[in-house]
């Protein structure tokens, strides 16, 4: 059951791509425009860069985070999707993880990339590349408790951000923090642990949190 | 209850097997609002819905099994074709079907030729039908259907109505909120005409 639902959002994302590049090209030069505004100082660059890309990772994640169920939502599917015969936090579960591969995992792996104007050594790129790994779960599982929340509600867009993006705080402090240890030489693995409870409580509580939401959004 | 308003109050309503009810009622009388709090998306403001002795709230997804929910919202996804539509709901609710099954129900439906086009490229009346198709394909006991025959045609009115017989020959229940009159030759017919 799981695989249909992620099944049917990984076509429905493909067969429109655009939506799915646009996020990624916002990350790319979001993060861009930080080392072309302050010039070739490269210590500056490498103190800043943790934060500048994880900032612009939580934003470009912001970006997908309204479409995740407001399609379904105005085609009269996610109606029906509360309606089947299986429990609605498999739906959640299966619509979050499909947001992760469409909208996450194009970040994760082109962040080593963008990285590379920071003026950061291979090992430090290789820690951003895991701490994002661990973290985007985190971003599209408490993202999806705003999404239901705001379904419906006239500039939802806005208020997605302002509900969701404190809760992104834990996750940016640790997932740039580990970055920040892999400069400075100690070690990131503390962050990273971290980082990674946080993904797994995450992954427990938000799925029934946003089915509770969705129910309440479409009575 | 919608906001402040009371839409209907002391409805009382048994429906047994192979019972066919048609809702009526000027626009903004509650039809629709009563099919949701049947199918669990609305819960009542006071009452309950009962469905084979249990509350359906106690029943949770089990009751799902034994319900399809047509909205006038079609429900179809416009990057999907009418095929994989069908296949995919039907899959989310438990049954399986493939390829070539989807295609002779959409057939059945009179969409031969369109069954790998796109959705946003079929007609209103077309992409109503893909809808409809899942009644084929179901084996749930209880139809509830919202405004299906708008947008249809002549044909599709007359095969919407046989689906409905079969389905009350074999034991089933359909509730149906239309405007127009919906003549079936069998089953027992009753109509809740819903007022403002």
């Amino acid at each position: 059951m799981l695989r249909w639902i992620v099944w049917r959002d990984l076509m429905l994302a493909w067969r429109r791509r655009s939506d799915m590049l646009s996020t990624v090209f916002f990350f790319v030069i979001v993060v861009s425009l930080f080392p072309l505004g302050i010039g070739p100082e490269t210590q500056l660059l490498r103190t800043i860069a943790p934060g500048v890309v994880w900032v612009a990772a939580l934003l470009a994640s912001m970006l997908s985070l309204g479409r995740l169920f407001a399609n379904d939502y105005q085609d009269g599917t996610l109606e029906q999707l509360l309606l089947t015969p299986q429990p609605l936090f498999l739906v959640v579960i299966g619509k979050t993880l499909a947001h992760w591969i469409v909208a996450e995992v194009p970040l994760v792996l082109i962040a080593p990339l963008v990285g590379l104007q920071f003026n950061l050594d291979p090992d430090t790129l290789l820690i951003l590349f895991a701490s994002l790994l661990l973290g985007t779960p985190v971003l599209s599982l408490i993202g999806s408790v705003g999404a239901a929340l705001t379904l419906g509600l006239r500039g939802g867009g806005v208020l997605i951000s302002i509900l969701v993006l404190p809760l992104y705080i834990p996750a940016l402090i640790f997932g740039a923090g580990a970055v920040e240890a892999s400069i400075m030489g100690t070690s990131p693995a503390a962050h990273l642990y971290l980082l990674g409870a946080f993904a797994i409580v995450s992954s427990l509580f938000s799925p029934w949190a946003t089915a509770a939401a969705l129910r309440i959004s479409l009575e | 209850m919608r906001g402040d308003r009371r839409l209907f109050s002391g409805l009382d309503l048994a429906v047994s097997p192979g019972t066919f009810v048609q809702l009526t009622g000027p626009n903004g009388s509650g039809k629709t609002s009563l099919l949701r709090i049947l199918c669990g998306l609305l819960p009542p403001a006071e009452g309950a819905v009962i469905w084979e002795g249990a509350n359906i709230r106690s029943l949770g997804e089990e009751y799902f099994t034994a319900v399809t929910y047509l909205g006038h919202r079609h429900g179809i996804k416009d990057e999907l074709s009418a095929v994989e539509n069908l296949r995919i709901s039907n899959a989310l609710n438990g049954v399986e079907i493939s390829q070539e099954r989807a295609r002779t129900v959409l057939d059945q439906m009179g969409l031969a030729g369109r069954e790998l086009l796109p959705a946003r490229l079929l007609s209103e009346g077309q992409r109503r039908r893909v809808a409809l198709a899942r009644l084929l394909v179901c084996n749930t006991k209880l139809w509830l259907l919202d405004e299906v025959l708008t947008s249809l045609d002549k044909g599709a009115v007359a095969l919407v109505r046989s689906l409905i017989e079969k389905h009350l020959t074999a034991g089933g229940i359909a509730i149906v909120a239309t405007h127009q009159e919906l003549e079936l030759s069998s089953g027992l017919t009753k109509r809740l005409e819903l007022t403002t």
